[in-house]
This record gives structure tokens, sequence and C-alpha cells, in this order.
């Protein structure tokens, strides 16, 4: 078999984007909603108002429909670990099993035990274990998200490990420093949060079609109540998480908040670009325009990111240099080396363990140690060792730099929509006998129906930049893309590449289909007192 | 705690978890039965919603057995995954088509038919089980990989582990062992849906027809595990030199493990007579509702009894036919002292896990489903 070539690295790369982006169209739904669902059980056991349950009823069906799909694209994204990146789940498996198999143990059995009794449990069990159910379905989803987030946060910025040069591997050292690094903790926040608005947005699209067809008035109206201010909390609070991303974002990964922003050549008093069109003519290496036309707000980014007008935001080819004054996570300051530097380290580390291992072997402790030592010295640059070109450290800017904007425009466009909504459809005197009347607000109801493709944008977007503004890093700084596959042929990886887009394309079709269908059905004035069925 | 105590005790529960995933795969045996057994749509109604209760408890075993390798084994979980690519890609797409099959199969504008997500389950209950029964034969045969972890030093060939063939796990169907292996656990499965569906389901003409099928893939199961009992029992073994740490070939070393480890042989033995009990009695016609718990402990016990036989007694649980020194030990391929420990504190949740479960499980199945339950 041959070597680990560039094609069988993308191909590996695109297999998992692939299934990753597939997946994350149906979780922040199924996280958003199983919220929603949860809120409307509640108001009906505490109001015994039937329309509550009915409302509840048709939430959960469509619930259960996205969750089908959900699960079935999320199982294939465990065991790719495995199967495409084998050298990674050896290298790191020590640090990112536990999340995965305390996500298992603690979400897993929480969502599945308790969605059967939320579908099939309506005349099985009491109303208040039924609502216990139906909470703890979105609580399993909501702790499953936290324990895989705390995973891919560890890879943006890892910590609380040892390098162990005799089992070649990271070996976790602080449980705690995992699971509750800053990172970690405001990737959750901010990914679930983004995802409430997600499924906030749904309901308020399938309630303003309701309105506009003029069926399900009640239904609608009382839904977009929950929906709009389930939403506007949420998007608040996505916003000001998305604030604490960026800054932690600058002191721990400069190079994606450089992408992110298209800088080339930072400064203090930074600009942050509102608005812009990338020149990709534009390299590291040319002294070319960035933007064919940018709309810049003065001082924005220095204060976003550093919490100063005047603090100096470094650019790509402040990285590549080096020798500024940067800023760590705990506030420390050092000078940043520049690549070259760090190439030279990795360089001196991977000789170090080549060096300790042949030690070992020979029965020379002493030296192993000498090697163990400078090993440990430059492990920080450990994956730079690898690298054989400037250029390989610089993510794709274009992708990065358009996902995150296209991310904090929508979410501000929702922040807005949500407020709006509330106002003008979602208000609890509407609810009354004659007191909604749809002739004028049709505007709105097309905005809020047309919106959702938008919810969908930004959040595949949030994911765009978080994981391409992070290459070459598998582990950043220390395993790259192109050292953590599996050795597999190309056309392996191609084959179930297509396999994957075939089976999930015509899986989301179907979802879509099944969906839409539901909601053309939905009819409340019809009792329905049966339990789920398959 | 000690390390060695720690890769024991994360040993047992990954065979603990193999042994429930194997237990409750009598949902997937339902899911082959569907079209065999259900002549008309209320009785294809009743199974499904019968079996559908409880697929989602076997997906998530299967993600947590998965997960829990990775946490506490992940020289496997790179290893395996990496290199039996092929036969773990048809395991997940089966797994996959799964998960919709129960949801959209009687959803109207389902876009593909009722007919292709009933083929789907079928694919999962059939061609998914009887891969994940190859791909543990191969745990007891032996695979063509090779471990080098310092090949992660070398930029043009860096992979630690990987396979001497391009089958990518496809080889491994051409041993006996693992053929029997798959082929038991599909009929094995079968006979567990057949049992659960009897004690889930109140209606005479289906429950007849089940303690049929139950009786009809008895006999062929029997068939398979025995061969493949007799295969891996009778064969030579990985063993490993405790003093050497190498791995060498030693005779009959399954056979003898489960009497050197005597609980592990009594829990053989009492799994194997509890399945052949509930057979029995299945063929007496006797208190029929209840076999399908001394059925599923039985297999409980006998799957259990077989991993730990795998890894416990100095074994090397997946072993090297490409390089024997590469074979996998709980010793060789754990992970690090810390992470065992601290996963060892996670691990008593479980009880709460198996709590809650037990709790919902008697509340959902207090009353059996009934024709009239689907007959509007």
């Amino acid at each position: 078999m041959g070597e680990i070539t560039t094609s069988l690295v993308d191909w590996s790369r695109g297999q998992f984007a692939l299934t990753a982006m597939y997946h994350w169209l149906f979780v922040p739904l199924t996280l958003g909603l199983s919220m929603i669902m949860a809120i409307c059980e509640t108001i009906y056991y505490r109001t015994k108002n039937d329309l509550w349950l009915r409302i509840t009823k048709f939430w959960i069906t469509l619930f259960g429909v996205n969750f089908a799909i959900g699960v079935a694209t999320g199982i294939i994204l465990e065991f790719q670990f495995g199967t495409n990146w084998s050298n990674y789940s050896w290298f790191v498996g020590d640090i990112f099993g536990p999340p995965l198999a305390i996500e298992g143990i603690l979400a897993f059995f929480l969502e599945a035990v308790f969605s059967a009794v939320m579908f099939f449990g309506w005349n099985r069990v009491s109303k208040g274990f039924h609502l216990l159910s139906t909470w703890m379905t979105g609580i399993g989803a909501t702790l499953s998200a936290l324990w895989i987030l705390i995973a891919n946060a560890w890879m943006q910025y890892p910590t609380g490990v040892t390098f162990n040069p005799q089992t070649v591997r990271n070996e976790m050292t602080d449980f705690f420093g995992v699971a509750a690094s800053p990172v970690a903790i405001n990737k959750f926040f901010h990914t679930v949060l983004s995802s409430w608005t997600l499924g906030a947005a749904f309901v308020i699209c399938v309630c303003c079609w309701f309105l506009i067809k003029n069926k399900n008035i009640q239904l609608a109206l009382k839904s977009i109540m929950v929906a709009s201010i389930f939403g506007f909390f949420a998007m608040l609070l996505t916003l000001f998480t998305g604030d604490s991303t960026a800054k932690l974002v600058a002191r721990v990964q400069p190079m994606k908040l450089a992408a992110m922003e298209g800088l080339y050549k930072g400064d203090t008093n930074q600009s942050i670009v509102a608005f812009g069109v990338l020149n990709s003519s534009k390299k590291y290496d040319n002294d070319e325009e960035t933007f064919h036309f940018a709309i810049k707000l003065p001082d924005v980014l220095s204060w976003l990111a550093y919490g100063k007008a005047d603090a100096f935001v470094a650019g790509i080819d402040d990285i590549i240099k080096g020798g500024y004054e940067a800023e760590d996570v705990n506030g420390n300051k050092y000078m940043m080396p520049s690549i070259d530097e760090r190439i030279e380290s990795g360089k001196t580390a991977i000789d170090a363990l080549v060096g300790y291992r042949t030690a070992m072997a020979e029965g020379d402790n002493l030296l192993a140690d000498k090697h163990k030592e400078v090993l440990l010295d430059n492990y920080h640059n450990y994956g730079y060792g690898y690298v054989t070109d400037v250029s390989q450290i610089i993510p794709p800017v274009s992708y990065t730099f358009y996902a995150f904007h296209l991310m904090v425009i929508f979410g501000f466009f929702f922040f807005i929509l949500f407020i709006v909504i509330y106002f003008v459809l979602g208000r609890k005197k509407y609810q009354k006998p004659g007191g909604f009347n749809p002739k004028n607000k049709k505007w709105l109801m097309y905005i809020g129906m047309f919106s959702l493709p938008f919810a969908y944008i930004m959040s595949q977007c949030g994911w765009i930049t978080s994981e391409m503004g992070r290459q070459p890093w598998t582990i950043q700084d220390i395993l790259p893309t192109f050292i953590s596959t599996s050795k597999l042929a190309v056309g392996t990886v191609q084959t179930t590449f297509f396999m994957f887009l075939i089976l999930f394309t015509v899986l989301l079709v179907a979802d879509i289909m099944i969906i839409a269908r539901q909601i053309r059905k939905e009819n409340v004035d019809e009792t329905d007192n049966n339990e789920e069925a398959y | 705690m000690e390390l060695s105590l720690l890769q024991h005790y994360w040993w047992f529960l990954i065979s603990l978890l193999a042994a429930l995933l194997v237990a409750l795969m009598f949902v997937q045996g339902g899911q082959t039965l569907l079209v065999q057994i259900a002549k008309d749509d209320l009785e294809k109604k009743m199974i499904l919603n019968s079996i559908g209760k409880k697929w989602e408890l076997t997906f998530t075993t299967l993600v947590v057995f998965g997960g829990a390798f990775f946490a506490s084994f992940p020289l496997f979980y790179s290893t395996s995954f990496g290199g039996a690519y092929w036969l773990w890609m048809i395991i997940l797409f089966s797994f996959i088509v799964q998960a919709v099959g129960y949801e959209y199969m009687n959803k109207e504008d389902n876009f593909l038919g009722k007919k292709v997500y009933e083929i789907f389950l079928y694919i999962n209950g059939s061609v998914g089980v009887f891969f994940i029964g190859v791909a543990v034969g191969s745990m007891f045969t032996g695979a063509p990989f090779v471990v080098g972890k310092i090949n992660i030093t070398d930029l043009t060939n860096p992979t630690i582990s990987y396979w001497g063939d391009n089958l990518h796990g496809l080889g491994e169907l051409s041993k006996v062992p693992n053929l029997c292996l798959g082929a038991a656990l599909v009929f094995l499965s079968r006979i567990g849906g057949a049992m659960y569906l009897l004690n889930n389901v109140d209606n005479n003409n289906l429950n007849e027809k089940c303690r049929k099928a139950a009786l009809m893939n008895f006999i062929p199961f029997l068939v398979f595990f025995l061969t493949f009992v007799f295969c891996i029992f009778l064969r030579e073994g990985f063993a490993v030199d405790t003093s050497t740490e190498m791995v060498y070939m030693k005779k009959y070393k399954y056979l003898s493990n489960m009497y050197e480890v005597w609980p592990l042989g009594l829990m053989f033995l009492a799994g194997v007579l509890l399945v052949l009990f509930s057979g029995f009695k299945m063929l007496k016609g006797e208190s029929m509702r209840r076999l399908f718990w001394f059925e599923a402990f039985g297999v409980l016990l006998v799957v259990l009894s077989l991993f730990l036989c795998l890894g416990y007694n100095n074994t090397a649980y997946y072993p090297s036919t490409a390089d024997i020194q590469s074979s996998l030990t709980i010793k060789n391929s754990s992970s690090s002292k810390y992470t065992l420990e601290a996963m060892s504190y996670v691990s008593i949740l479980l009880a709460l896990v198996i709590f809650y479960t037990v709790v919902t499980w008697r509340k959902m199945d207090k009353r059996r489903i009934k024709e009239n339950d689907y007959e509007h």
C-alpha cells in the first residue's frame, strides 16, 4: 500500500465534513425543538388546556422525524474517528475517547429511554412522568452536545495533558482541565444557544405558514409566543457568548481570528470588517490588496478581541514573522515566535522522540531521559515539525472569512426578527377570540416563513468558521490533519464518500417531504387521544 | 487503584456492554421477522410498535460500546476501525438505515415507499448483525495488522497501525469461525425477537407464529454456535508470556481460559443452559411469555463469558496474524491509569442508567400490545 497522499487526506477530510454538516442539519433542530416542546408540555401540565396538549403533540411529531435522521447521521461520526483517523485515535484517544464514552453513558441512554416514553407513553404513563420524560429527552440531547463539544474544544485548545514518549501518545493529567476549560464552556453555550435559535426559527416558519393559510391559528399564535420569547433570549445569549468566543480565539488560535477577518497585516486600533469582498489573488507572500471592497469599523476588532481600542491584533503576516507580544487565556504575556522557529522546534521534538525510543530500545536510560527533556521542552510546537512550507499553516481565508461574516449578519438578523415577531404576532392579547387580524401582517409572516434557511446557513457557517479556521490542525499546534489519517486506498474513501452523499441526500429529501406532509395535514381541531405509533 | 486492576475492570465493562448489545439484538431479530410472520398491516403495526419502543436502546448500546472501547482501549479503536474499514462501514450503514426505517416507514410522503424502509430494517437485522458477528469473530481468529508507534515520526508514512492487506476487513469473511459466529448471531437475534414479541404482544395468531419462528431458528443457531465454539476451543489461541510480554500460540488457549478462570466457565455453561432451557420450554409450549427473559439472560452470560475469556488470563484479545507481537492485549492497548481511573468514577453512573431503564421498561411494557391499539 502506498504512502499517505494529499488526496487521501483531502477525501478523508471531505467525508468527515460531509457527514458532520449533514448531521448538523438535524442536531440544532433537535436541540431547539426539544426545549420548545418541553415548554409547551409544561404549560399544558399547568393549565390543563387541551390546546397546549395538541400543540405539544404536533411539535413532538416533527421532532420525531428529525430526531431519527439526526441519530442516523450521528453514528457515523463517532466511528469515523477510528475508521478514517486512526492515527488521531491513538495519539489523543486517551483524552478524546472519554468525552465520547461519557456522552453515551450520560446522554444517549437518557435520550433513548425517555424519548420512547415521550413518543409512546401518552396512554401508558402519568402526565407528570410523561412531562419528566419530555424534559429528560431534551436534557439528554443537550448533555450529548456538551460532551462532544468538550471533545471538540479540546482539539482547539489542548490542555490538561502531557505527552508520553513511551506510549507515543498524549495522556490526560487533568480531567476538569479538559472538561471545564474556558474554550469548552464557551463553545458549549455558544453552540447550544445558537441551536435553540434555529429551533425557534423553525417553529416561527411553520406557524407563519399556518397564519398565511389561515389554519391552526391558535396553535400558531401560541407557538409563536413561546418561540419568539425563547428565540430572543437564546439569540441574546448567543451574541454574548460569540463575543467571548472571539476573545478566546484571539488568544488560543490567533491565525483563525486573522482568517475570520481577512487580516494579513495587524495593527493597534485594529478595525473590523463589517462587510467586504476579498481579493482572491491576495496571498501572504504578495503585496496585493486584501479586499476589493470593505466597510470597516475603526478600533472595533482590537476592542472585541482584547477589550481595549489600542490593543494589537496580529494578522497572518505577523503570526508568520512572530516577534510581537501576545497574550494567553490567563492574561500572561509572551513573545510570539516566528513560524520558522516553531518549525525548527517541532523538528527538534520529533528527532528527540526518535532518539528517546532508540535509546530505550538500547537500554540507555540516561540518554533516553535527555531526549525526553528536549522533547517535552519543544512539545508545544510538535505539530510544526511536520510542516514543510509556511503556507501549510494558513487556513482557507475566504471560507473562514465569509462563513464568519454570514454567521454574524444572520445572528443580528434573527435577534431583530424575534423581537418584531413577538410584538407583531406573538403577544398574548392576540390569542383571545377576535384578537388577531391576519390581514395587515402578511409581510411579516412571509419574512418569518422564508427566514428559516438563513438559520441553517448561520448554524452551518458557525462550524465552517470553527473548523476551516483551525486548519491544518486536528489538534492545535500538536497534530496536523495530514498526519492523522488511516492508511487506506484513496478509492476506498472516495467510494464511501459518495455512498454517504447519496444516502444522506436521499434521507434528507425523505425527511423534508415527511415534515412538510405532517405540517400540511395538521388540523388542531381534530381531537387526537391516540398515542404515537410507527 | 492499580493499572492492571483498572484494565481488567474496563475489559469487564466492555464485555458487559457487548453482552447487553447482543441480548438487545432481539430488536434486529424482530425486524427480520417482520416480513416473514406479519401477514397484514395490523400485525406489522403490532410488531413494529413492540420492537420500535426498544430500537434506540440497542442502537445506543452499540454507540456506547464504541465510545467506551475508544475511551478505554484506544489502540483497538484505531487498529480495528481504521483497518477493517469495509467491515465496520457495512455495519454502520446498516444502522444508519435502521434509524430512519422505523420513523419513516408508515409516514405519508416518505419518498422511498414503505417497502424500502422494510428492506432497510431487514438489512439491519440480517447483514448488520452478521457482520458484527464476523467482526467479533476476528477477535478470536486474528486480523492482518501491524502496529508501529514510531511510524508517527515518519512524514511520508506516519500511520501507527495499518493492515497488511487491501481487503480492509472483507478478508475476515474467509474464516469459518467468523462466518459461523455471524450466522449464529443472526439466528439468535431472531429467536430473541420472536420471544420478545411473545412477551410483549397479546395476539394469539401472532404469538403462535412467533413460537414457531423461535423453534425454527433454534436449530440453525445451535449448529452455527456449536461449530464456532468447537472451532475456537479446539484451536490454538494467542497467549501472553507474563515475564516477557511476548505473544505466543498456545494450544486450547480459549478452552483453558474457561477452566483456569473457572467462574468464566461456569458463567458460559449457565448461559448456554439458560438458552437451551428457553428453547426446550418453547418446544413444550410452557410459560412462554417469560422465556424471553431466560433467553436474554442466557445470551448475556454467554457473551460476557466469551468476551472475558478473550481479554483475561493473559490473552491477546485482538491478535495479529501479520505480526504476532503487534497483537493487542488489555495491557498494551489501554488508556492511561489516570484516564481509566477518571472514567471508572463515571462508570458508576451506569447503575443509574440501568435503574431508570428498568423503571421505564416496566412502565411502558406493563400492558401488552393488543390489536385494538392500532385498529383506528
